[in-house]
């Protein structure tokens, strides 16, 4: 019974998706452009990229330990790593396999407390 | 000869631009499969035949709006709450766009593809790597989304099929999409020519957090972030 109701959902869903993607190309293609689109081209893709990792630290609890220790060190091991090599994929790699270390042991609790 | 000839440079221009999507690739991919798997694994676990699983991910290709579908399909919710919680979860992707409009120009045939996989990730990877000169962008924007749409859709076959028998833990593997997205900033950070829009991310996301629903943060942040880029760019200009 309720495959039919998630069926529904799901083509919904896929409307409006799509429909979010395809908004701004739908609006400008056929008009002249605003000047204020140069600005957005230019400075979104910089603005959006650090919000994206400020995004993935939403669930993050700050108030129980670590105290997003973890995420804070693997993130700042990522850029530190980044910034000295420029190995994108070394960075991305030896931050996530520290981070799947330390979330399954408890070296930074104990550390704190 | 010359129609050989013809042939084996878009051959050439194929591999090369699907190695280098590849390479750009391979975090999302390391993000993507275990993600796709919980998704799969939640399509499942709520009773829904695992072909659904496959179909929204095939057909919607956003993380978070595909297991907001499922909750509120399981939780009852009523189809306008169900629509007014997609468009706002998505609308995040219209601010997307907006930069995308005179990169998209010229991608012809494909453009619609493009639009329709714009996810976080494929967005971050296609405004924040260079493209070499020895394949043409836009068939390197294909093939980056059409691969990472490949990532999400074999995770989430994986999730539906296997995943209650899968006995690995995947878990902490999705850090390699805030890895990436780290790197990518740095990216942005070296050629920016101008460092406000990290200020202003930094101001709107730091208030987003603090005051906005996590589901919403996003889209909230980016609002206040684009308030603070135009008022910047308007000041200057006046100046």
């Amino acid at each position: 019974m309720l495959d039919d109701d998630l069926l529904l959902v799901v083509l919904v869903t896929a409307l409006i998706t799509a429909f979010t993607r395809a908004l701004p190309f739908l609006f400008f293609s056929n008009r002249r452009q605003p000047k204020y689109l140069r600005v957005i081209e230019r400075d979104f893709p910089p603005m959006i990229m650090l919000l994206l990792v400020l995004y993935c630290l939403r669930d993050v609890a700050w108030d129980i330990a670590p105290f997003g220790l973890t995420e804070l060190l693997c993130i700042f091991i990522v850029a530190g790593l980044h910034i000295w090599k420029n190995n994108a994929l070394l960075s991305i790699f030896v931050g996530t396999i520290l981070y799947m270390y330390l979330i399954r042991s408890e070296v930074l609790i104990n550390i704190l407390i | 000869m010359e129609g050989e000839q013809e042939v084996l440079c878009i051959e050439d221009e194929h591999k090369s631009s699907m190695l280098q999507a590849f390479r750009k690739t391979i975090p999302v991919m390391f993000g993507y499969i275990p993600l796709g798997i919980a998704f799969g694994l939640l399509v499942t676990h709520y009773g829904f035949h695992w072909g659904y699983s496959v179909l929204m991910s095939l057909l919607i290709f956003s993380g978070a709006g595909q297991f907001l579908a499922v909750a509120l399909t399981v939780a009852g919710a009523g189809m306008i709450e169900i629509v007014l919680s997609m468009l706002f979860l998505n609308l995040r992707h219209s601010f997307f766009g907006l930069s995308l409009i005179n990169r998209f120009a010229r991608t012809g045939k494909i453009k619609p593809y493009l639009i329709f996989g714009m996810t976080d990730e494929t967005y971050a990877l296609i405004t924040g790597t260079h493209v070499s000169e020895n394949a043409p962008a836009p068939m390197i924007y294909g093939y980056i989304t059409g691969l990472n749409h490949l990532y999400w859709v074999t995770g989430s076959l994986l999730g539906a099929l296997i995943g209650q028998f899968m006995d690995i833990d995947l878990s902490g593997l999705e850090f390699a999409l805030t890895a990436l997205f780290v790197v990518l900033s740095i990216e942005q950070y070296r050629t920016a020519r101008t460092k406000f829009p990290f200020i202003a991310a930094l101001i709107a996301g730091g208030l987003a957090m603090i005051f906005a629903e996590s589901r919403n943060m996003l889209l909230i942040s980016i609002i206040i972030g684009s308030l603070l880029l135009m008022s910047y760019e308007g000041g200057r200009k006046d100046a």
